[in-house]
């Protein structure tokens, strides 16, 4: 995984609430057996009209968004389905950060497996860095996950708070399983307890 | 004396087989099932970097969202992509050493139905799968919830998840339901009290009179929709009924095993005065048949009342309405009984077990669907199929002129054949309403079996009390 590094890019808004991982990601897409690609179908059935052509008026389909790595979203993003899909497609379209009041956790949990940085502010924040992204290209937002800030184009400091184990795998753009692997002792040792204490498993 | 502990305290102290300083967990794995649409990446993954799969006796694979339903389907898959991915199952699945129950299986079904059916979920386990579905389990008194793909690969290799405790959340349904009032409609309202964030960071104790009184079926139906409630998971503490559904079962313990599970499994409850970090209390005679309106769970209302305006809401709400009333094609005001039906559709984890069948059977017993209607009935497994066979359930759908079809999620998501067409308005005993979630454009009205069965026989949304 890529190390997530400090960076600022052009924010999308999409004030919907609850905008769920179907609308992300829909189905048909899911029949892939691979991880890439994924970002031209992200937001399909918002995005493309039923001939396949673009929708104007969809934030990604405006001039000034098409190059945007942030999303400032309405609230509980990401709900429903637990499809990985959802955060491969935003990845794979180069959006790194999601800015909402509040995530569906499956959600939330697979954004860090992918180099993602979801971001939980207060609804009074996430309204001001709304309406800086609503500028367009001319307003760029910074991300520093090291500090734990989020800077709006006009200067606006956001403090937010990471999981310091989460922080530290973006950081490093360490592997999960590598390092739950250095712990397999831990789980052998449990494994054989679990045998005794409850053999019919 | 110990701290008082809740159902969910006990079951993740059992599996911790690590912790952090930080309260970073690993959490020891029970159960792995492994459907064919969230593993392909996952077993690749392990492919890649030379890894095995730790515990293939613990890892359960069967075929479910892309199989087609209709009784010719041993043909094969006409889809190129849904047939590569259950290809790639097939393939997986034996290459890994893994149980497996491929398509020609007859306890081939949805992977939520067919785990419990075989006796592969049992109390006071973890059970995970990459579904979000995986809340059924939690019927049983199991910790049990949805994973992404690379936690997928993460259980494949190490049997573990990286986690955080969630906090404790409490739903306590009181006394009697009233006639003609099911699981499903509890679910649904209590995901319309709390909004589908309202369970965000939550795992949910369901408890009380009416939850008690429900079978192991309805159990499974009011846990499956934890998830819409934005809650990790949700979870039933296990009694005579829990252990009376998994006796005999093929996975299930025996003999003197059994003996020793009973005992621990009778452990399984919440201590009295146990910390909830949130209560939500229902008396149960308030809770009327309910159907959805829009294209979020929580857009629920009893059947009785009119479509809502988008100015009865607040906050962002407004807008969603606004989106979700021009999406499903509806006016503010509109009575919702009478919202015309193109389709039924009675299947999915939520709603595809024989007491749901036998439930829609009995309304639709001697009546006919409506004229031009489509209607099909999607059993969760082959064995619930061949179940409802010989309860003579099937020849009542089929005589009411429903299709009667093979195993498979179906229209619950549409990704295999059965979708709706734009503009198809659907009665559906599945779990999401949202947009396109039955084929695009399509729109769906969640509601209970009967209360679809209902809505067959009408051709409009109906208070099936009227038909008791």
């Amino acid at each position: 995984m890529e190390k997530f590094e400090k960076f600022s890019g052009i924010a999308a808004p999409m004030p919907l609430v609850n905008i769920d991982t179907d609308m992300i990601i829909p189905k048909q897409f899911l029949k892939t057996i691979k991880r890439s690609g994924l970002g031209i179908n992200a937001f399909a059935e918002m995005r493309y009209k039923a001939d396949g052509s673009e929708v104007e008026d969809f934030v990604l389909n405006r001039p000034a968004y098409r190059e945007s790595s942030i999303l400032v979203a309405g609230d509980n993003f990401g709900c429903g389905s637990s499809r990985e899909h959802a955060p491969w497609a935003l990845s794979d379209f180069g959006i790194k950060v999601v800015v909402s009041t509040s995530f569906a956790d499956i959600f939330f949990n697979n954004c860090f497996k992918n180099g993602m940085l979801p971001i939980i502010l207060p609804s009074e924040q996430v309204e001001i860095l709304m309406n800086d992204s609503e500028k367009g290209s001319n307003a760029r937002i910074e991300v520093d996950l090291e500090a734990q800030t989020i800077t709006s184009s006009d200067g606006n400091v956001f403090s937010f708070e990471v999981d310091p184990f989460k922080k530290h795998c973006l950081l490093n753009g360490l592997d999960d399983i590598g390092l739950t692997m250095e712990k397999s002792s831990s789980i052998d040792a449990f494994e054989k307890k679990l045998a005794i204490e409850q053999p019919w498993l | 004396m110990t701290t008082p502990k809740t159902i969910y305290d006990k079951i993740w102290d059992a599996h911790v087989a690590h912790a952090a300083d930080d309260g970073t967990c690993l959490l020891y794995i029970d159960r792995h099932l492994v459907h064919e649409v969230t593993s392909p990446q996952a077993f690749e993954g392990l492919r890649i970097s030379g890894r095995a799969v730790r515990a293939p006796d613990k890892t359960i694979a069967v075929p479910d969202h892309n199989v087609p339903t209709t009784v010719d389907r041993e043909g094969g898959i006409d889809n190129e992509e849904s047939r590569i991915q259950v290809e790639a199952l097939d393939k997986n699945a034996r290459e890994f050493g893994v149980h497996y129950y491929p398509v020609s299986d007859i306890r081939q079904g949805i992977v939520h139905i067919v785990g419990p059916e075989q006796g592969w979920t049992l109390p006071g386990m973890t059970v995970v799968c990459g579904d979000s579905h995986t809340a059924t389990h939690g019927a049983f008194g199991a910790l049990a919830h949805g994973i992404g793909t690379s936690e997928v690969e993460h259980v494949l290799a190490t049997q573990t998840l990286i986690q955080k405790k969630s906090k404790n959340m409490k739903v306590e349904i009181k006394g009697k339901l009233r006639p003609g009032v099911t699981a499903k409609d509890i679910t649904l309202s209590v995901i319309g009290a709390t909004g589908t964030a309202g369970g965000t960071g939550y795992v949910i104790e369901y408890c009380g009179e009416a939850i008690r009184d429900l079978s192991m079926e309805g159990r499974m139906t009011v846990c499956n929709m934890a998830i819409e409630g934005g809650a990790r998971a949700g979870l039933i503490a296990p009694d005579e009924k829990t252990f009376e559904y998994c006796k005999g079962r093929p996975h299930a313990p025996k003999g003197a095993a059994w003996e020793q599970a009973i005992e621990y499994w009778k452990t399984l409850f919440t201590d009295e005065s146990a910390h909830f970090d949130k209560i939500i209390e229902i008396n149960g005679e308030d809770i009327a048949p309910v159907v959805t309106w829009g294209t979020s769970p929580e857009d629920v209302l009893p059947i009785t009342e009119i479509v809502p305006a988008p100015e009865n809401f607040q906050g962002g709400k407004i807008e969603a309405v606004k989106r979700s009333l021009d999406y499903m094609g509806l006016t503010a005001g509109q009575k919702l009984t009478d919202i015309k039906i193109d389709t039924v559709f009675i299947g999915s984890c939520t709603n595809g077990r024989i007491e749901d069948l036998r439930a829609a059977a009995k309304i639709l017993e001697g009546k006919k669907v409506k004229d031009g209607m489509r209607a099909m009935v999607v059993p969760g497994s082959g064995l619930v199929r061949a179940q409802a066979e010989e309860e003579g359930l099937a020849d009542i759908f089929k005589q009411a002129g429903f299709e009667w079809r093979l195993a498979g999620c179906s229209m619950c998501l549409a990704m295999n054949p059965d979708q709706l067409s734009e503009g198809e308005r659907c009665a559906s005993t599945s779990n999401r309403n949202f947009e396109g979630r039955q084929g695009y454009k399509g729109r769906t009205h969640l509601v209970s079996p009967e209360m679809a069965a209902a809505a067959a026989v009408t051709g409009h949304l109906t208070d099936v009390r009227e038909m008791i």
